[in-house]
């Protein structure tokens, strides 16, 4: 497969070895010819991203280009992208075409990267899997019979299989590290806040973080140093200046501390990957670092925590799409007419019934307005299974009587989750774990089990909820099923310099450097 | 509960005040009335996906002064809330407001009525939030028409405490709020356009009970006459469905100005759950010390102190006092004459008679009034010199509305300056009392009445322009040379 670093190329390209237009093109051979297998890219923007190529080649030559020309990116389609469909891997918005730029498409084309299409997802950024996706389920490059993991699915295998040299994910509860481990790349969820999320379709506020997906550390540094910073259209995103990380990287610090959290080495997780993950750690402590037990007593909450608080936000996220304005609406006229019809057979049943006519007045007045019914219809339509059972869900844990037991709760254990955190990071620099439990599994294998599905993410899921950043680097197959994992590391909330720090370290000991 | 039975009206208000701010609560767009429909509107505003709320500064620091003049406290860290619900003029889906920590709470308002005298009224909280689009039901035979231009246009809500007990009083609560809100410049007040309006809360009891009655909600009242006839209105209803041995029922209801009447709009069991929860894309509203001192400066004299220094400073009656200071512009009008040298007691005169006369006649705004301080303190000083009659006055100030001329030129043009000198009068005075000699016998014989007709002779003569005090003195020297 093709892996080829953004940095090596953008050498070539500056030193005159290669022009962009051919690069591009290459891209664009490999997609046609790779993509019908995985199905990672839903629109190739390839005349575009061609005319991209030939402008930023001219900038090449003279000198000009930004700090990410010759980058050719593919973006998750969650992301709104002026003038083509933000389908977000669903029916309700098959139709939809983005009506402006999100920060991070500004600030990307800004500096001279080539997009070069948009890839596919879990709907609505919902699912491990990607395969509750509008245009079906993505393959895993690795293995065509696996899932490539989600929800940025799309994004992680168009990356493993050399579709383009990076793309931007999201990641809400693991939705990039959990793809980029089962795909065999490096993937990065940064700081809450520290990325706007300015035209990112929402799926969970107070949880979302778009980053990159890459071939190593470097790329991912340098990406997300032009998509981060303070913007005024986003007011949760942070005002700290940015740290130039792929500088900082220049002189890497081993000497660090790192803290083995017992909780994410228990029941569940894979031998191999236990082992592995631990030999990794112990290679890290002869290069300087010193290896530090630490704790995390609330972890065992996170999934449920998550499953309480992403859902409740997500249900009033999503209630927008109500086929008003925009996105699917369903036939009005087929509406009224089945209306009718329930109306007509109400009459029938009761009208020969003794108090009948009263009856049928008070069923009649608990029947949908056209306009409820509209909504309802649309929105059953535009919805698959897995967005339908989190707007429920958690439609449910905000309803009256239930808030203080659920949402309430939830959202005092992520507190303590947070202080966890906290209290671990003012004793370590970072927190190395696996990313996920084992590697991709069979498609289809866990459709039909929710909880085992959302059990993917019991690694990755807490540093959303307390906003730290975190960063998934492959280490390796699996011996069982030549399947990729990783190892995950998590740093303090804009403390990204650390992360990659770290994250370089291990790549370094994968690569045998 | 008999038919002697007397009840108690317990009234509680939220008013809702449109902000007067540019630009919308959580979108740089403008906010202006009256703009064509759906112009006014951004991708936030359509509830585009991925579009994010960013709370307009000024929707902050105007309900931190509204809640510092109603002696509310502030809440240092308050947050935003979603309140959820479908509706198709609610583009997200949710509005966004304040729920469980609004900005301000436990303030007052004292209000004063004919019947009940000096009153405080409590208010519960002052909280931000956005105002939902329009629905227009009657205007398409078959659709309903949504307007977005104001959706998402920033708002206080102030909720009162259940302490009103009349209609009377309510009435004269929302004047009170209406008149706040425009001496601090956080609202236009204009109820015909909605960018102020109230929810009532009614309910009885018989007068010594302790708990409160079933109450029910009456929904956008949106003229102080509206509010006093909708709760009356609605206190009756509830007082002959008690007094029939029924009970109230707790809804929400329309009040129908034209048919004058209170409509169900929906019932206690039809009643949404809103499903609040914090707004994850807004973090916590901080109010430092430094940002309320700010806010403390830029609060202006209020009402009702302004209303003391006049009635102290410039010995205004009670009366003229209260009529200048009821709405801010009159007062600032006021001030503005003081500053161009005029008087007072005059200028307080001329504005609350004549000008306002004048607006009533052909509408308008003080603020708007064709003639300046500068001309219309120049008239009253001209009118304070004694070089003009009060009748001429009156002329005048009619002449100065259409006309870019000063006082004493328009005077001049219409011949009302007085004349007063003597040089000018005593021809006039001799010639009157030489062709009225009978007259002038019955004056010295002791019918001193007469003087009024030898004035009003001359007044004649000089075509009013003759300065009646002076002829009046005139005259009394002059007869005496008949004596």
């Amino acid at each position: 497969m093709n892996q080829e670093s953004f940095i090596r190329i953008r050498a070539e390209l500056i030193a005159g070895k290669k022009t962009l237009p051919d690069i591009v093109s290459a891209y664009i051979s490999r997609i046609e010819s790779v993509n019908k297998d995985i199905n990672a890219v839903t629109q190739l923007h390839g005349k575009e991203a061609l005319e991209q190529a030939e402008r930023i080649q001219k900038k090449l030559e003279s000198g000009t280009a930004g700090p990410l020309a010759g980058l050719v990116i593919g973006i998750k389609e969650v992301l709104c992208q002026k003038g083509y469909p933000a389908t977000c891997g669903s029916r309700m918005l098959a139709d939809y075409e983005a009506v402006y730029d999100a920060t991070v498409i500004e600030r990307l084309t800004e500096q001279d990267a080539v997009i070069i299409g948009r890839l596919n997802m879990d709907e609505f950024a919902m699912g491990s899997s990607n395969e509750n996706s509008y245009h079906g389920a993505v393959k895993n490059p690795h293995n065509l019979s696996k899932v490539p993991g989600g929800s940025s699915g799309g994004s992680a295998a168009a990356v493993a299989s050399g579709m383009c040299m990076a793309s931007l994910g999201t990641d809400t509860g693991g939705s990039i590290r959990q793809p980029a481990a089962y795909s065999g790349v490096v993937g990065l969820k940064p700081s809450y806040g520290l990325v706007s999320r300015y035209g990112l379709i929402a799926y969970a506020s107070s949880f979302d973080s778009i980053g990159p997906l890459t071939h190593n550390v470097d790329d991912a540094a340098l990406i997300l140093k032009t998509i981060a910073g303070h913007d005024e259209r986003d007011a949760t995103s942070s005002s700290l200046p940015v740290p130039d990380y792929p500088e900082l990287l220049k002189n890497l610090e081993p000497g660090i501390r790192v803290g083995i959290p017992e909780e994410y080495f228990e029941n569940g997780l894979d031998t191999e990957i236990r082992e592995n993950t631990l030999r990794i750690a112990a290679e890290l402590e002869k290069n300087g670092a010193e290896l530090i037990p630490i704790t995390l007593p609330h972890m065992k909450y996170a999934i449920a925590t998550y499953y309480i608080l992403a859902t409740a936000e997500a249900s009033s996220n999503l209630a927008r799409f109500d086929g008003i304005r925009y996105g699917h609406r369903a036939d009005i006229k087929k509406v009224r007419v089945d209306l009718k019809n329930e109306e007509n057979e109400l009459k029938e049943q009761l009208r020969n019934q003794p108090g009948g006519e009263e009856q049928i007045k008070e069923e009649m007045a608990r029947m949908d307005s056209p306009m409820i019914r509209l909504y309802k219809q649309s929105r059953t339509e535009g919805f698959g299974m897995e967005v339908k059972r989190r707007i429920l869900l958690g439609t449910y844990v905000l309803s009256a009587g239930y808030y203080d037991a659920y949402y309430g709760k939830a959202q005092r254990i992520r507190r303590l989750i947070t202080d966890d955190f906290k209290n671990a990071f003012s004793k370590v620099d970072v927190i190395l774990s696996p990313t996920t439990p084992t590697t991709a599994f069979d498609l289809g294998s866990q459709v039909n089990d929710p909880l085992q599905m959302y059990l993917n993410d019991i690694y990755t899921i807490s540093a959303n909820l307390s906003g730290i950043c975190s960063i998934n680097v492959p280490v390796g197959k699996h011996s069982a099923d030549q399947m990729p994992y990783g190892l995950q590391i998590m740093a303090d909330a804009f403390h990204e310099q650390k992360l990659f720090n770290a994250a370089k370290l291990v790549e370094n000991v994968v690569n045998g450097d | 509960m008999s038919v002697d039975t007397q009840f108690e009206t317990v009234i509680g208000l939220e008013v809702h005040a449109q902000l007067l701010s540019e630009s919308k609560a959580f979108a740089p767009v403008s906010n202006r009335f009256g703009s064509a429909p759906n112009t006014n509107v951004t991708p936030l505003c359509l509830g585009h996906p991925g579009t994010l709320p960013v709370p307009n500064e000024n929707l902050i620091r105007y309900a931190v002064k509204l809640g510092l003049a109603t002696h509310c406290k502030i809440a240092r860290k308050s947050i935003f809330a979603r309140k959820n619900y479908f509706y198709p003029d609610m583009p997200k889906g949710y509005q966004i407001s304040q729920f469980e920590t609004p900005i301000c709470y436990e303030g007052y308002m004292d209000i004063e009525t004919e019947e009940r005298g000096e009153r405080r009224i409590g208010i519960t909280r002052i909280h931000m939030e956005e105002d939902a689009g329009k629905s227009i039901h009657d205007q398409d035979p078959h659709n309903s028409l949504i307007d977005l231009n104001r959706a998402g246009t920033p708002l206080l809500e102030i909720v009162s405490e259940p302490d009103l007990r009349s209609p009377e009083e309510a009435g004269a609560y929302m004047r009170k709020i209406w008149q706040m809100v425009r001496y601090l410049g956080v609202c236009d007040g204009n109820m015909e356009e909605g960018s102020l309006r109230c929810d009532a809360n009614v309910s009885i009891r018989p007068v010594g009970q302790k708990e409160f009655g079933t109450r029910t909600e009456i929904k956008n009242l949106n003229s102080f006459r509206n509010v006093e006839r909708a709760i009356a209105y609605e206190v009756e209803r509830q007082k002959e469905v008690l007094l029939s041995g029924g009970s109230i029922i707790q809804q929400t209801i329309l009040w129908d100005p034209v048919e004058m009447k209170t409509r169900q709009m929906r019932s206690k069991e039809e009643a949404h759950d809103y499903r609040y929860f914090p707004e994850p894309d807004i973090p916590p509203v901080i109010v430092t010390d430094e940002m309320m001192e700010e806010i403390r400066l830029e609060i202006p004299e209020l009402p009702e102190e302004r209303k003391k220094r006049y009635v102290e400073s410039f010995s205004l009656s009670m009366d003229d006092a209260e009529m200048l200071t009821e709405d801010r512009p009159f007062s600032e009008f006021f001030e503005a004459l003081l500053e161009q040298g005029a008087r007072a007691k005059p200028a307080a005169n001329l504005i609350n008679t004549e000008i306002r006369r004048i607006l009533n006649e052909r509408g308008g705004t003080i603020a708007g009034f064709p003639v300046d301080a500068k001309r219309l303190a120049g008239l009253i000083q001209l009118r304070e010199k004694d070089a003009i009659s009060s009748s001429a006055m009156q002329q005048i100030l009619e002449a100065m509305l259409d006309s870019e001329k000063d006082a004493e030129a328009l005077a001049g043009e219409l011949n009302l300056m007085q004349v007063s000198d003597s040089g000018s009068l005593e021809p006039m005075v001799e010639q009157v009392l030489a062709e009225n000699q009978d007259e002038v016998k019955r004056y010295l014989q002791g019918k001193v009445g007469l003087i009024g007709f030898f004035v009003g002779q001359i007044m004649k003569k000089s075509k009013g322009q003759a300065h009646p005090a002076k002829v009046k003195e005139l005259v009394e020297k002059k007869i005496q040379d008949y004596a």
